[in-house]
């Protein structure tokens, strides 16, 4: 690692008490939500991470809390170097601060999280659903929508079977 | 079942002027069946007289769950999927993702395997901006320029075929290599490619590079800065083009790319004719890769000898008691990679292409996310097309290159 790469997580680590971590040559750090968007700011105006690669998250349920993590991949055009943040949400419903005011592109990224993830995003300027339809329900990649194959409900046994469905309940 | 909703002008309120609410200006439904809008993208348009005052991209009508679907098959099995992303990237796509998974599991390619690797992601790439030449042309009233594209794109899409099976939807490239040798007769189709190749980039540039109508149309239109590139995360020919010369290939080299001599093109105009221009230069580009990466073409084999993760030959399986094993496990379980995360991200022709894998150590990719350029880069298109004309947004379309199947995953 170089170092104006370690002074970047150096910097974030001491500012904003994150976790650093290293695996297969690329550099993670763990933030708390509170946090993510002054890091990110940070990262942008000191340290030359002038571009949001991409956004996503992951779902961890049933096997971990907190279940969802968003995943923020920064890039420096400058150093050639590249950032993963990571930021861990709690709850079934989890709202985090956007970076939108940061990185504008985060708009639809985040949008995208929303609709895949049920991730909120607080501040954010457009929060509709980018991918699926308007009216869908539910969050696709949630570890707890089915991919097919799904027991029938009639509305005799809707009760019964909706006992054994895994999914996320309350 | 919740009840049909529609979206209302009132979801809609924060995106448009308080003159469309007034009836001053009118909102206009364009696509998602239109020809000039590239697949089924629809853009919702605020238009005062023939004035885009806003533009509304609404993506999302190809979406086919493709990450989701990822997840549930195993690590090889998954990698069919990855054609159907961006399908004229077929094989980039294939390399992105192989790429990640040797990155993840720590699996060496053969040196004969990446110079291949090369010289079908080069040519995929001449084949996809001969799409993107074609139908920009063709929107922009120019029809023969297409017919000539097409005929070019045949002739690459007959050397995937015979290395793939496919014309297209190869899966030709596996964790660890290739599927297969190339056949004898590949070098003779590639060279006799690279010998027609350079004149018939001179002829699209003799029907469009100096033509006035091409140039009043593509002039200054969709002008975009190096600081806007760079806030909306702008990649590829399109960043290029707005002066920044920023590529994967040359910046962070995978699959031997730092062995080929080649430039990356820039322009500083920023405007759609500079896009043209690099996108042109780029074909030429690509074709000195190609001629490098043939004339150096090592002997040897072309997938990894790792049975851990590499299924074995055909040919053993009569004599090998370990390579039936291996290929069973393989087969049926599929392989089982250590815990961990990893981002790989390849130069496509849109821009960066980039994979998030996530492995909890089972046979099944715990999640992927795709970083495709063409989601990123549609983003500008409300910024470019401010303040222009309506037949103007159909070049700012073409000019940004997208591919809905890369936009909506």
């Amino acid at each position: 690692m170089d170092n104006t790469l370690q002074a970047a997580c150096d910097a974030i680590v001491e500012r904003f008490s994150a976790e650093q971590s290293a695996s297969r040559q690329q550099i993670t750090l763990k933030l708390q939500p509170q946090n993510i968007v002054s890091a990110c700011r940070t990262l942008r105006d000191e340290f030359d991470f002038e571009v949001l690669a991409g956004e996503t998250a992951v779902d961890y349920w049933p096997q971990m809390a907190p279940r969802f993590h968003v995943i923020y991949l920064l890039l420096s055009l400058k150093q050639h170097a590249r950032l993963t943040l990571r930021v861990p949400v709690e709850g079934s419903n989890p709202s985090l601060p956007s970076i939108e005011g940061v990185y504008p592109n985060a708009n639809w990224h985040e949008r995208e999280i929303w609709d895949m993830f049920g991730i909120n995003f607080e501040g954010h300027p457009d929060m509709r659903r980018i991918l699926m339809p308007n009216d869908w329900e539910g969050h696709p990649l949630r570890k707890d929508y089915p991919l097919g194959y799904e027991e029938v409900q009639y509305s005799f046994n809707f009760d019964e079977i909706d006992v054994r469905k895994p999914y996320a309940k309350g | 079942m919740a009840e049909l909703t529609e979206v209302t002008l009132d979801e809609l309120r924060h995106l448009v002027s308080d003159r469309a609410i007034e009836g001053e200006s009118v909102l206009l439904n364009m696509g998602p069946q239109h020809p000039s809008t590239h697949g089924v993208l629809r853009l919702l348009l605020e238009l005062d007289g023939e004035q885009v005052i806003n533009c509304i991209p609404d993506i999302g009508f190809l979406h086919t769950g493709i990450e989701k679907n990822m997840e549930a098959k195993t690590y090889i099995k998954a990698a069919v999927m990855t054609d159907r992303l961006d399908y004229l990237n077929t094989i980039g796509n294939n390399l992105v993702y192989c790429l990640a998974i040797e990155k993840l599991v720590d699996l060496d390619v053969p040196p004969r395997a990446q110079a291949i690797r090369v010289i079908l992601t080069e040519l995929q790439r001449i084949a996809s901006h001969l799409v993107w030449l074609g139908t920009h042309a063709l929107d922009l009233a120019a029809m023969s320029v297409f017919l000539y594209c097409f005929r070019e794109r045949e002739m690459i899409l007959d050397i995937l075929e015979m290395v793939g099976g496919q014309r297209m939807m190869t899966t030709y490239f596996r964790p660890g290599g290739l599927w297969r040798d190339v056949p004898v007769e590949f070098e003779d189709a590639v060279r006799q490619f690279l010998r027609i190749f350079p004149a018939r980039i001179d002829e699209y540039e003799a029907l469009l590079t100096k033509n006035p109508l091409f140039l009043e149309r593509t002039r200054k239109i969709g002008v975009l800065t190096p600081q806007d590139a760079l806030r909306w995360g702008v990649t590829g020919p399109t960043l290029r083009a707005s002066g920044i010369a920023h590529d994967l290939r040359k910046f962070q080299p995978y699959s031997g790319y730092e062995q080929y001599k080649f430039d990356i093109p820039t322009q500083t105009d920023g405007d759609t004719y500079a896009r043209y221009l690099v996108r042109m230069e780029e074909m030429r580009q690509s074709l000195r890769i190609v001629g490098q990466a043939l004339d150096g073409l090592p002997f040897g084999a072309v997938i990894s000898n790792n049975r851990k993760y590499v299924p074995p030959p055909r040919a053993e399986l009569g004599t090998s008691m370990e390579a039936l094993i291996h290929h069973f496990k393989l087969w049926t379980e599929g392989f089982l990679p250590p815990e961990g995360a990893v981002y790989v991200a390849v130069e496509s022709p849109r821009g960066e292409l980039g994979v998030y894998l996530e492995s909890d150590g089972g046979a099944k990719p715990y999640r992927v996310y795709w970083r495709t350029p063409s989601f990123v880069n549609l983003q500008i298109l409300p910024l470019l097309s401010k303040g222009h004309l309506v037949a103007d947004l159909v070049a700012l379309i073409g000019t940004i290159d997208i591919v809905l199947g890369d936009v909506d995953r």
